[in-house]
């Protein structure tokens, strides 16, 4: 399983289960025509891969697989790219070991 | 607005807001204690370790009931580079003993029934409510929370925050800082099943023995972090974490790094054949004393990550954290029983009282040790390991190169990477950092 080959990160979170508050992201990327050094950064940084760019170069966050870790929050709600909140009670990831 | 009023709010169901909460009820103050999950532990990662001794003092006879793995009875450290691993061990029959010190535990199956004791206590836990404020009175006081239920206004008399490293609440109401990406840790961990005999084979383990491997090298490419194995009974929990600003800085994922130190020599025989059944990642506090925040209020104490109490150099974190919880609660009761209202000149008592436990003296001796490895991540996780398997494997390889070569070979390889200043200077500020 290891040795052969690197997983993708869509397939670890596959493993998760996940309560999604559909039309609710807890995480809002403010709009912008080109994406400060700090949200590009997302694109790695970010544990479950939730920050993509668009075709416009832009950046956009699906926060469906979001292990919840606050790392954009972190790195990103100074600038004001994001808004962070935690999910409501009861969504979001539901971790069976943690 | 829930009209009854609580004696103390706990916000968080981890190892800090438990503690508090239990030693609250425990002693029959009214208290409520909220969870943003949908049980307690549902949303809490560690490695996980836990350390019987802080434990103990709340629940004293916990191993008989609590889910605990197994008992750890040694400890690797790993220095690594690609291809090695250099590796300082201990193992002592003494661990194996009627109450053993260490154990590894899973989180959200140990903090399940850490929750069941604090309600035993007579505590109330509502669980899948997330707070969304402190209210206030006019003079700033903080008198309650509120929360994402429809009617969310709760009152009482103190709020103790055990709300984690990252604490959105207290910062949203100008409590603390919002964690600089220099002052915590990503951390990716993978929780992979295997048989029980099988673990015990892999690690050399009878029963509920257990083993921690920690190591540090050329796996966190530079950056300042570290990856972790630690053995439970029909799982491992593997892992690695690197500061948040080296991430930023580098580019590098927390995956990626991840799936290298799976494919690592000497870490793939361990976990091969495993099923693989949860991914988290969580953040960690390093920013050690230096970090902390303003601890009490007007009507609030923080404890725990919230309060960004974690021993970086120890790795310790959850008997920080419940030792914090329970301190603090001691300090409310004292405070209680004086008759006394829950203001900052009677919560200081909290501090004073914690200033004088191992977690402050702990943190204090190492505050200069989060700058020094921060700021010189590339020596001592990438240069210093590489350089240490280099020495070992010319130590060990019989070529017919006299030993005097070899060991001036090895000499040489050191200074010119570091150069003879570069190696004291090293010496001397890890010295004087770890004093």
């Amino acid at each position: 399983m290891s040795i052969e080959q690197s997983m993708r990160v869509e397939d670890k979170l596959f493993y998760n289960r996940y309560l999604v508050d559909t039309g609710r992201p807890h995480i809002k990327v403010r709009p912008h025509t080109k994406p400060s050094p700090q949200l590009l950064s997302m694109l790695k940084a970010c544990p479950a891969r939730c920050y993509e760019l668009n075709e416009q170069g832009q950046i956009e966050a699906t926060v469906d697989g979001c292990v919840e870790c606050g790392t954009c929050r972190i790195i990103c709600e100074e600038t004001g790219d994001i808004e962070w909140s935690y999910p409501r009670g009861g969504y979001g990831v539901l971790f069976k070991f943690g | 607005m829930i009209a009854e009023k609580f004696d103390a709010i706990v916000v968080g169901a981890g190892m800090a807001g438990n503690a508090a909460a239990l030693t609250m009820a425990e002693r029959g103050m009214k208290v409520l204690q909220l969870e943003r999950g949908e049980y307690p532990g549902s949303k809490n990662v560690q490695g996980a370790i836990l350390y019987a001794d802080m434990l103990e003092k709340l629940v004293p006879d916990f191993r008989d009931e609590a889910p605990l793995e197994r008992h750890l009875v040694e400890q690797r450290f790993w220095m690594m580079d690609d291809r090695s691993h250099t590796g300082l061990h201990y193992r002592s029959d003494d661990f194996n003993e009627e109450k053993p010190n260490r154990y590894t535990i899973i989180r959200a199956q140990f903090d399940k029934w850490f929750s069941q004791k604090v309600r035993e206590a007579g505590a109330t836990v509502l669980c899948e409510t997330t707070v969304t404020d402190l209210a206030r009175d006019a003079h700033g006081k903080v008198i309650g929370v509120r929360t994402d239920r429809r009617d969310g206004e709760i009152h009482a008399d103190v709020v103790v925050l055990a709300e984690g490293v990252n604490g959105v609440l207290g910062t949203r109401a100008g409590l603390r800082e919002r964690p600089k990406p220099e002052k915590v840790a990503l951390a990716v961990k993978e929780m992979h099943f295997l048989p029980r005999e099988t673990i015990e084979s892999r690690f050399n383990l009878r029963g509920d023995e257990g083993v921690v491997i920690e190591a540090v090298g050329t796996i966190s490419r530079g950056m300042t972090g570290m990856g972790f194995i630690y053995a439970n009974k029909e799982c491992i929990s593997l892992g690695i974490g690197c500061l948040v600003a080296d991430f930023q800085r580098t580019g590098e994922t927390p995956y990626g790094l991840l799936d290298r130190f799976k494919r690592h020599p000497s870490v793939a025989p361990l976990i091969e054949g495993s099923e693989v059944k949860e991914y988290s990642a969580h953040l960690i506090p390093e920013g050690g004393f230096k970090a902390i925040p303003q601890l009490y209020g007007k009507g609030w104490v923080v404890v725990g990550d919230a309060a960004q109490l974690n021993n970086t150099i120890h790795r310790e974190g959850s008997n920080l954290a419940m030792t914090s919880g329970r301190i603090a609660a001691e300090a409310i009761l004292q405070i209680r029983s004086r008759n006394q209202p829950m203001l900052p000149q009677n919560l200081a008592l909290y501090k004073k009282k914690l200033d004088e436990s191992f977690v402050i003296k702990d943190l204090r001796k190492y505050k200069d040790m989060p700058a020094l490895m921060h700021t010189r991540s590339q020596n001592f996780f990438l240069t210093y390991p590489q350089l240490v398997s280099k020495a070992m494997q010319n130590f060990l390889r019989v070529d017919g190169t006299p030993k005097v070569d070899k060991e001036k070979l090895t000499l040489k390889s050191f200074t010119k990477a570091r150069s003879r200043s570069g190696l004291f200077g090293d010496a001397f500020r890890l010295m004087r950092a770890w004093r």
